[in-house]
């Protein structure tokens, strides 16, 4: 699934500038959790979260993932989106909660890391 | 691999500077990336030593990171100036964190970070003392998957 299609999905936002948006992901992963993203994720997954922090983006670079989604309408401040743009991991906003968010996703291909290698 | 020599360094880590929080171990994954080492070597590096700096930063006034890359092994040493760890085993367990809700809105502390960094290294060594300061050293080996 390309990231066009995951915005038109969740009606989301782009936040960053000049993000790959046929960059494609076949796998999510959702949690306000980093250490549990930390350990849970696989690499070049899409992160759904509702946190909105630099240590997110920063997580996400630990973690390999190659995309956030960021739900509940949350947006992250200026110094997070320059780190992601730094970083060249795009970041997608959303105003639908993670549930739903995900369910959508799910619905139309997207699956979890459930076993992913 | 194509580190032929030891490249060691160290990082200045403060306590609860967010802005800069895993900056070090950003970079740390950058110098691991251009060395050609493995894409799975260099996650599980950065995955530890992120956890581990992200402990410096929440919990302590200030600590260092020292690293020492070789072709057989990356070592990490993580030195802080306290509180240090009452109980290093229940630290240990999945779950335990002793986090303030202030923390746990940032996204951490939710008692994963030590299990995340022993998951992710062959060989974790913590040495605390109450009030004085905890010394943390992993080593992930270069040739061989975890051990």
């Amino acid at each position: 699934m390309t990231l066009n299609e995951i915005k038109d999905i969740l009606q989301a936002e782009v936040l960053t500038c000049n993000s790959d948006m046929n960059m494609t992901v076949e796998r999510g992963c959702s949690s306000d959790l980093m250490s549990d993203v930390l350990a849970f994720s696989k690499p070049g997954a899409l992160l759904i979260t509702g946190l909105t922090n630099e240590a997110a983006i920063r997580t996400a670079e630990v973690a390999n993932v190659k995309a956030i989604i960021f739900v509940r309408g949350k947006r992250p401040n200026s110094k997070a989106v320059t780190l992601a743009e730094e970083k060249k991991i795009p970041l997608l906003a959303t105003n639908l909660p993670m549930f739903e968010a995900c369910g959508r996703l799910y619905e139309k291909g997207l699956r979890g890391l459930l076993n992913a290698k | 691999m194509n580190a032929k020599k030891t490249t060691e360094g160290v990082f200045f880590l403060t306590g609860k500077d967010f802005a800069n929080a895993g900056v070090a171990s950003s970079e740390l994954k950058a110098m691991l990336e251009k060395m050609g080492i493995d894409h799975d070597i260099v996650r599980r590096a950065a995955i530890a030593s992120f956890e581990a700096e992200m402990n410096v930063i929440i919990y302590t006034p200030a600590g260092m990171m020292r690293y020492e890359i070789t072709p057989d092994y990356l070592k990490v040493v993580f030195e802080d100036m306290g509180p240090g760890i009452e109980d290093v085993e229940l630290a240990m367990t999945e779950g335990y964190s002793t986090a303030s809700d202030e923390i746990r809105e940032m996204g951490f502390g939710s008692g994963m970070g030590l299990p995340n960094i022993k998951k992710n290294t062959d060989e974790l060594k913590i040495a605390s003392i109450p009030g004085i300061g905890t010394t943390l050293e992993f080593v992930i080996k270069m040739k061989e998957g975890k051990a």
